[in-house]
């Protein structure tokens, strides 16, 4: 079974975290360290960061299809920072993993609780069988 | 002399495949290295033999590849503890024996299916494990037929290793009594192995490694090593007539036909004899089983040249075998359409009410289907949309969900 495990962060900011020093490499660690732990134990399909919102366009079909673009809306209080796909053996290994990212070091080394949102992937028809 | 490498070949190889595994691993006593070893023969012969030709007597080809790989294995493993030992000593390197063939035993082949669908692995590194090492795919096949990364498998069957060696199985074939205790594990890996094949067989996919097949043939290879097992013969019938349909269960836009709808004239008569010829020498033997059963119900269904002719009072009784035989919250679901097509919807909808409570399928994708399904044949075709749409919510297959999602749209626009 897959999953995707989607990090947000809040938006505040905009941009790269201010952070100290040890702080941010004590965060960089554990990413590397969790990637990893996933590749190791076979479960890992793919892992992304991607950059921060500040850089987002959002795009829509325009006249005769010429892309519109235009940049991000204050509203949005969330934004992915980040995804692993793993394909593991229960649903609730997957949770535990992403508990685990959820628990990702911040300012002061303390856990960040951040929200990690779990959804199985789609795939193929079911089986006609038991 | 060589022989031009032809489509028998790659049969060939994939069949001496788990037999050399088995005269390699016995011979120099590392079951894991041996598994390495042999797997790296299987991609020199894939990469030499389409080319070269076969060789006169491959097994010996491959045997010699894969020992020349033991040795070295072995070589730098004694540099190893060589450089961390810091003493230097002459030690005799294991040369390849010459009479490894005579190694061989016609059991390797089981011994290595027991080992791989050994109940101490997860059901992923199960089946990871018997493609390799008896099916004698290439890592990167199995990748690519699960959709992971080539790392990700390797990983995932590097830890296989690890667990059956930290289980201590010993490489042999289990005693009677082992093996009847650990069939059903075995027979529930070929299964789900069929199923995912079955599962992906579908546009997109089609370029993945046909894994149903490649289950036929395990299951195959099985039953020729266990010919007094009814279940075994019960799960080969189970394949067969399930893929006999393969050809009519999606239509020319990837959509889901359900077996009610599809054009049986597409329907493989070969495969359906087969099975059946399968299925009824399994029956003689007298012990019943999971399999069996549900290769009972396929073979009905099979049977009938239209939809209208389908035998569902057998049906019915076959799963009320199976209720009592293997009960499981599916079998009961099942037992609630059936019972439903003899007695009507309502009846059917009566039997459903006991699954809501039951925690392993309330909520299931699949109850809340045949509930819109049975909704619909009573006319309530408000709450069939309804039943229709909480299902296609929680189903996580694409094909499934278009195929709901049309149902419930269908009947909003009666």
């Amino acid at each position: 079974m897959k999953y995707i495990l989607m990090m947000n962060t809040m938006r505040a900011g905009h941009g790269v975290p201010a952070w100290a020093h040890k702080d941010l490499q004590a965060h960089i660690a554990f990413m590397i360290g969790l990637n990893q732990e996933l590749r190791q134990s076979g479960e890992l399909v793919s892992a992304e960061g991607l950059s921060f919102p500040d850089q987002a366009k959002l795009v829509r079909a325009g006249k005769d299809g010429v892309p519109s673009t235009d940049g991000v809306f204050p509203e949005s209080k969330e934004f992915l920072a980040g995804y692993w796909i793993v394909d593991v053996d229960s649903p609730e290994r997957a949770y535990a993993i992403a508990a685990k990212a959820s628990a990702a070091p911040g300012p002061g080394g303390a856990p960040l609780n951040m929200p990690i949102e779990v959804r199985p992937i789609m795939s193929g028809p079911p089986p006609e069988m038991l | 002399m060589t022989k031009p490498w032809d489509v028998t070949s790659e049969h060939l190889l994939r069949e001496l495949a788990p037999q050399v595994l088995g005269a390699v691993a016995r011979r120099f006593r590392d079951f894991s290295s041996a598994e390495d070893a042999v797997q790296e023969a299987m991609i020199a012969a894939f990469t030499q033999w389409p080319q070269e030709g076969v060789p006169e007597n491959p097994r010996g080809w491959l045997i010699q590849v894969a020992s020349r790989r033991m040795t070295d294995l072995v070589r730098s493993e004694i540099a190893r503890r060589q450089r961390e030992t810091t003493v230097a000593r002459d030690v005799e390197i294991m040369e390849p024996p010459v009479d490894i063939e005579s190694d061989m035993d016609p059991d390797d082949t089981l011994i290595l299916l027991f080992m791989c669908c050994h109940p101490a692995l997860t059901s992923s590194s199960a089946i990871a494990m018997t493609l390799r090492a008896v099916g004698g795919l290439t890592t990167t096949e199995i990748a690519n037929a699960f959709l992971v990364p080539e790392a990700t498998m390797a990983q995932r069957i590097s830890r296989a290793k690890q667990s059956i060696k930290t289980s201590g199985v010993p490489f042999r074939l289990p005693s009677a009594h082992e093996r009847a205790e650990r069939l059903p594990a075995v027979l529930h890996v070929l299964y789900l192995i069929f199923n995912e094949g079955y599962a992906s067989s579908v546009g997109a996919h089609l370029q993945r490694l046909d894994l149903a097949r490649e289950a036929i043939r395990l299951t195959r290879c099985a039953k020729a090593l266990l010919p007094g097992d009814a279940e075994v013969a019960g799960l080969l019938a189970l394949m067969l007539l399930t893929d006999a349909r393969r050809a009519a269960r999606t239509g020319p836009d990837e959509e889901l036909i359900p077996l009610n709808k599809q054009d049986r004239t597409l329907w493989d008569r070969a495969e359906i004899s087969e099975g059946i010829a399968h299925l009824t020498t399994a029956l003689s033997k007298g012990s019943v089983g999971l399999y069996q059963l549900q290769a009972a119900v396929a073979a009905v269904h099979d049977e009938a040249a239209r939809t209208e002719d389908t035998d569902w009072p057998q049906i019915l009784a076959l799963y009320e075998l199976l209720k009592r035989v293997s009960p499981s919250p599916m079998v009961t679901l099942n037992h609630a359409i059936a019972a439903a097509m003899v007695h009507g919807p309502a009846k059917g909808l009566e039997l459903l009410k006991t699954l809501d409570t039951d925690d392993r399928l309330a909520g299931h994708y699949r109850l809340e289907a045949v509930r819109a399904h049975l909704l619909e044949m009573v006319g309530d075709c408000d709450s069939a949309i309804k039943h229709y749409r909480i299902a296609a919510s929680r189903t996580t297959s694409i094909p499934e969900q278009n195929y709901l999602m049309t149902q419930a749209a269908r009947l909003a626009e009666r």
